[in-house]
């Protein structure tokens, strides 16, 4: 039987990583995330599994710490808010371009700037169109319970390595914060050194005579080779769209569609009853993938339903795929809070009404 | 059965505390249950509130803005949350400190005098478990023998030699409980 | 005696390491940067280790010193390497790992990451090129650019009331607890080459005891405006006196 847990989002991370059989976390403290390294360092990670737990000098030194890793084959990752995901920018962007698997958590809160402590959506931008400098996409999962942070390492984990590619999951403060029951994976033996070898044959893991030696780089100096390396990155993007994932919530009737990730999700649920309640058939879809982005369940769902609505704690983000999928079929509205302001589901009934339904 | 219920208080009185054991309690029970703190500038000294959801059913919304139950420790969330109780709910508070006591008549208004009693008991650290104790007098959704369980998980092991302490506390809210309205 | 009855294996008194690659150096003729690679392989070579060994490199004229170094190598962000290296020691214990940085590198913009792993004692070995200037961007200023040395930021010559004071990042790291072995060579003269040799040999062989970081004083005859010949001529002249060579923290024998 699997073990249940009451666990902050933030725990189940950390647990989830040690049961994973992750090789490395290299992280800085940050509010509201420092949990996951607090408890990381609290369960002994390298009598546990060997696990490598290290707190760098900064987050900047800590997403380069995760690419050194990375770059030998191990199961490494990071976690942060968004004020230390703007640092780690740079290192993503390498790592985008050195094509190399790793996890990163970003529990956002508030911005810009130092912003708030507070939770939010606001880097859905900086986290589904690239973030850094370069044409690059991360694997974006976004998680709406505790159960889907501790679900989501591993599978973040194999979308990492099944695409050579940074994944991350955007989180926010809610989710980082509140405690539910999670069932927690067993634990998985941490691959040896041979699996590494033959897993990821393009790592650094010390050349052999039997073959050519690895590099791990970024750079290209000639355009022409380049802008082939990009073909393949985008080629890989492109891909990822088999992967893609998404959750309805009460669409089989619905005459209206919020549209809803992470925990904003969880708060559209609850004001679905409250408008089903009064007679109003409004659905959910939620994206569990933000990149890539379900845009062929949000077009086919428009041509079913009279309208559209994009809940977010943001000042409208995700709400521009939503109406690039939607190409102008059917109207679509946002109804967002800013600066770490949270929704309640009765004003999301009310703006359902005021903006979309109509007196 | 849902219930949904806001603990607020300082910080520093056991609010998360408290919470974090009827969410314990809970799962003892096999319900579904979330715990989600106001974390912040609050963990530091000043006003402090919990969202704890206990349901029979998968949990949907972790934030609210109305309660079945309100738990009041402090004038500041008596202001922001005496509104915030659904009709028909439950306000229970600690008259300590209270300036302004509730004057809604929809709903059920409960007291008890947690701090003085633990006071009197000698040890303030078990006011939260008297507030507790009164809550499950009044809603009775999870057995007694849950919130042990519960404190026990909650609990870490070199403080298991407190819990019957915390049990006497517990019983001592059952009894001195007392209907306002 | 012709040429090639002197061309035989049994005259040969020197050889390249197996260890550099086939690749034509990119280095401006003159640079000590080629010197140093060629030392670093033939001390891998002789020790044994290529299949063990992960190396790092840096950005700046470097940044490609993986094109000619044939073993597995990484590239790092502007003066992250320490930072690279710290994870990959860790999680590959059993490997040899080293940083090849430049002074704008290690001493500007990657300080940090190198206070800190030199702090914490990463089992690693640096190696720190230090010509006072910024080669690849076409000269600009570093953070080791000597008082009155001209540069294309500082073009008449660095006033350190207006720029700051160059910084003696070796002096520094010495200071801390997590460093083995810190010193400061030259690849200029063959006697400089042998002790250099000598000093990354040592590194490489107590890298297990915390960072070993070796600093090679070295030229940049293009950034400088000058022939190889004068470059080094002014690097003794001057640079030595501010940077001067030799061992700066040695371990106590036991």
């Amino acid at each position: 039987m699997k073990e249940v847990k009451l666990m902050k989002g933030n725990e189940a991370i950390a647990e989830a990583a040690i049961r994973a059989g992750a090789d490395g976390y290299f992280g800085y403290p940050i509010t509201p995330q420092s949990e996951v390294l607090e408890y990381l360092m609290s369960q002994k990670p390298h009598e546990r599994t060997g696990m490598v737990v290290l707190q760098a000098e900064s987050e900047v030194a800590a997403i380069n710490m995760v690419y050194g890793g990375a770059a030998t084959g191990k199961k490494v990752m990071t976690s942060s808010s968004s004020p230390g995901i703007s640092l780690k920018m740079e290192g993503i962007s390498y790592m985008a371009g050195a094509q190399l698997p790793c996890l990163i958590v970003n529990v956002v809160r508030g911005g810009p700037g130092l912003g708030t402590i507070q939770p939010s959506q606001s880097d859905y931008f900086q986290a589904t169109k690239g973030g850094g400098h370069g044409d690059y996409r991360l694997f974006v999962l976004a998680p709406a319970s505790v159960q889907e942070m501790a679900d989501f390492v591993k599978q973040g984990f194999d979308l990492a390595f099944k695409y050579r590619n940074p994944v991350m999951i955007l989180s926010d403060g809610i989710i980082g914060q509140m405690m539910e029951k999670v069932e927690l994976e067993e634990q998985q033996p941490r691959l040896t050194q041979a699996e590494v070898v033959k897993k990821c044959p393009w790592a650094t893991t010390g050349k052999t005579p039997d073959r050519e030696r690895n590099i791990i780089t970024s750079l290209d100096l000639e355009a022409s080779k380049q802008e082939l390396h990009n073909k393949v990155l985008q080629e890989k993007y492109e891909k990822m769209e088999e992967d893609v994932r998404f959750e309805t919530f009460n669409c089989d009737d619905a005459e209206y569609i919020f549209i809803a990730y992470g925990s904003v999700a969880r708060i559209c649920q609850k004001a679905i009853d409250i408008a089903r309640s009064k007679g109003i058939k409004v659905g959910l879809l939620r994206p569990i993938t933000l990149f890539p982005f379900p845009s062929k369940k949000v077009a086919e769902l428009a041509t079913k339903v009279k309208g559209m609505m994009s809940v977010e704690m943001s000042a409208g983000q995700m709400v521009e795929d939503v109406k690039l999928a939607v190409n102008g079929k059917i109207p679509v509205e946002f109804y967002g809070r800013m600066g770490g302001m949270i929704p309640s589901p009765e004003e999301i009934v009310r703006a359902l009404k005021n903006q979309l339904i109509g007196g | 059965m849902t219930e949904e219920i806001i603990i607020a208080g300082f910080g520093g009185q056991g609010v998360l505390s408290m919470g974090k054991i009827l969410a314990y309690s809970g799962m003892m029970q096999d319900q579904e249950v979330s715990w989600m703190p106001a974390y912040g500038p609050e963990m530091r000294g000043g006003t402090a509130n919990v969202t704890v959801i206990l349901s029979d059913e998968r949990i949907s919304s972790p934030v609210l803005s109305k309660y079945d139950t309100a738990i009041i420790l402090n004038q500041q969330s008596m202001d922001k949350f005496e509104c915030a109780v659904k009709e028909g709910g439950l306000l229970l508070y600690d008259p300590n400190g209270i300036t302004k006591p509730p004057t809604r008549m929809d709903i059920q208004i409960f007291k008890v005098s947690a701090t003085e009693e633990a006071t009197k008991m000698g040890n303030t650290k078990i006011f939260n478990m008297i507030v507790l104790g009164a809550y499950l007098k009044v809603k009775p959704l999870v057995k007694l023998e849950n919130v042990i369980k519960g404190l026990q998980k909650s609990l870490p092991a070199r403080h298991h030699n407190l819990i019957p302490e915390n049990e006497k506390a517990i019983s001592r809210g059952l009894e001195i409980v007392e209907k306002v309205n | 005696m012709e040429i090639k009855d002197i061309i035989q294996e049994k005259n040969i008194v020197y050889k390249r390491t197996s260890l550099l690659t086939d690749k034509a150096m990119s280095y401006c003729p003159g640079c000590g940067h080629g010197t140093a690679h060629r030392i670093i392989m033939e001390v891998i070579e002789e020790m044994g280790i290529q299949s063990s060994t992960i190396g790092v490199a840096p950005v700046g004229c470097s940044v490609l010193a993986y094109e000619f170094l044939d073993i597995d190598m990484q590239q790092a962000a502007h003066g992250r390497a320490p930072a690279l290296a710290t994870a990959i020691k860790r999680l590959n214990p059993e490997k040899h790992v080293f940083t090849y940085q430049g002074d704008g590198d290690l001493a500007a913009i990657g300080t940090a990451e190198t206070i800190h792993a030199c702090n914490r004692g990463e089992k690693i070995v640096i190696v720190f090129i230090n010509n006072g200037i910024y080669g690849m961007t076409g000269g600009q200023m570093a953070p080791t650019t000597l008082p009155g040395m001209k540069a294309s930021t500082c073009p008449f010559g660095r006033d350190t009331e207006l720029m700051g004071n160059p910084l003696r990042m070796t002096e520094l790291v010495a200071h801390l607890p997590g460093t083995y072995f810190v010193t400061r060579q030259a690849v200029h003269t063959p006697v400089a080459v042998r002790k250099t040799k000598k000093a990354i040999r040592f590194a490489f062989e107590n890298a297990e005891n915390g960072v070993n970081f070796v600093e090679i004083v070295s030229n940049c005859n293009s950034g400088w405006k000058m022939t190889p010949v004068q470059a080094n001529k002014w690097m003794e002249e001057n640079m030595f006196p501010f940077y001067p060579l030799g061992d700066i923290k040695v371990p106590e024998k036991k």
